[in-house]
């Protein structure tokens, strides 16, 4: 129990923002309407990406400081559950672009950038699939993540400083801070966020386990 | 300075790598030469300076993957194994990106002039088009540098080269692109001159990022 109260927590916090996210009051904006209601949930998959790529960044660093192969298992599984939340966010994204935007794919810097990650980290995955020695793959897709994602945070942070985008906040957009004025929103949304990065987090501690326990009983079996 | 000295020196065993054979540069000059031609028999004319732009460096970015793809796969691991043991692994990728610079400046620059023959020339400023192309060609050197070094530890395939490239690439590509087509409509400097500069800032992240990791990557 003890450890395990952020667990508890995360599906707390989840309950409620499926409960409190789908019947709260919310805004009345035109073209946005009920599909505001996307933000408790489209939005917080990048944030859960973000932490996860971030993860993946600092374990890669460590591994390359230290050459602890847990750290390159912990570093590719962030990528993995990074790369999971990814689709979502587009899927969830695309699907409210389809109603307010009238296409799933227009053409803004963030919808890009979000694409060009997420064919940087496959072209990670396929860089690991590629090599066989397992500390050299380990040292070597480490070297790759980090510079992939120090071009990534500048793709996504500074080219739409370049371009106008669609999304709220941006390009003459209202911020989403302009619609929450009676802070209802606010108050599903930082639950949301904290929420679904939570379960992020869970889910990469699972799938880290699972290979432990996965290489384990090939080394002993190979024995 | 030891390091100084040691790129120097792996600077000029580059040049004279390519010296003993030049049939590599002459391959990738009418791999140039090739494309252009295909694209202009395919587009007949190009009307719109952002077309003729953007199509410039996109055939660019193709000669660079060629071109530097050789790079680190054309050393044997037996050299490899010889330059660890006498130089220090920041000098030989500081080395590797300097020579790749001056190859892709010199491929640009032969490229534009077959590209300005063969499609037309839409370019109003060419004082800073040509800014934009050195530092342009720095930029792919920078990138693809590593990338040559991370696939040639992978098997050295040219799809992997491409691949892991691309992604990486592409903030350079969109600021040169950008960059290059105020160029080519002749705006002002100081329109133009924010973009230069983040070029500027790309390229010196670039090559402080390949300085540092690059000893990780060389170890076998």
């Amino acid at each position: 129990m003890k450890s395990n109260w952020w667990k508890w927590l995360c599906a707390g916090l989840l309950f409620y923002t499926l409960i409190a996210g789908l019947l709260l009051p919310v805004p009345r904006m035109p073209i946005l309407h009920e599909t505001i209601r996307n933000l408790y949930f489209h939005v917080p998959m990048w944030f859960g990406m973000m932490a996860m790529l971030g993860i993946s960044l600092f374990y890669s660093i460590r591994f390359l400081a230290r050459e602890n192969p847990q750290d390159d298992i912990r570093a590719n599984e962030a990528v993995n559950i990074g790369m999971v939340l990814g689709v979502l966010g587009l899927l969830t994204g695309m699907m409210w672009a389809n109603f307010t935007w009238g296409s799933p794919w227009p053409d803004d810097p963030k919808l890009n950038g979000v694409a060009i990650g997420m064919l940087a980290y496959l072209a990670y995955s396929i860089l690991r699939g590629s090599l066989t020695d397992e500390s050299k793959r380990a040292r070597i897709s480490a070297v790759y993540n980090i510079f992939a994602f120090v071009m990534f945070m500048l793709f996504i942070n500074v080219l739409p400083r370049m371009k106008d985008s669609l999304h709220p906040g941006n390009g003459g957009n209202p911020a989403f801070g302009s619609y929450d004025l009676d802070n209802t929103m606010r108050l599903v949304f930082y639950p949301a966020v904290i929420g679904w990065t939570l379960l992020a987090v869970w889910l990469w501690q699972l799938r880290v386990r699972t290979r432990r326990i996965r290489e384990y009983v090939l080394e002993k079996t190979n024995e | 300075m030891q390091l100084t000295s040691q790129v120097v020196h792996l600077f000029r065993r580059e040049l004279l790598l390519e010296q003993r054979q030049k049939y590599a540069l002459a391959g990738i000059l009418l791999y140039i030469a090739g494309t252009i031609f295909i694209c202009k028999l395919s587009f007949r004319e190009i009307h719109s300076p952002a077309s003729w732009n953007a199509l410039f460096w996109i055939i660019l970015l193709f000669a660079a993957v060629n071109a530097i793809s050789k790079s680190f796969g054309q050393e044997s691991p037996g050299r490899m194994l010889y330059l660890y043991t006498i130089c220090d692994p920041r000098a030989l990728i500081l080395a590797k990106i300097a020579y790749n610079a001056l190859l892709m400046l010199v491929l640009a620059i032969i490229g534009l002039g077959i590209y300005l023959l063969l499609i037309g020339n839409p370019v109003q400023d060419f004082g800073q088009f040509t800014l934009v192309t050195i530092l342009g060609s720095i930029g792919f050197s920078a990138v693809f540098s590593m990338i040559s070094a991370i696939a040639s530890k992978a098997g050295n395939n040219f799809t992997l080269m491409a691949i892991l490239g691309f992604p990486v690439m592409l903030p350079m590509l969109l600021v040169v692109i950008r960059a290059s087509k105020n160029a080519v409509d002749g705006l002002a400097w100081s329109v133009g001159g924010k973009y230069l500069l983040a070029l500027l800032a790309l390229n010196v992240i670039l090559v402080v990022l390949s300085y540092l990791l690059f000893p990780y990557l060389w170890r076998d």
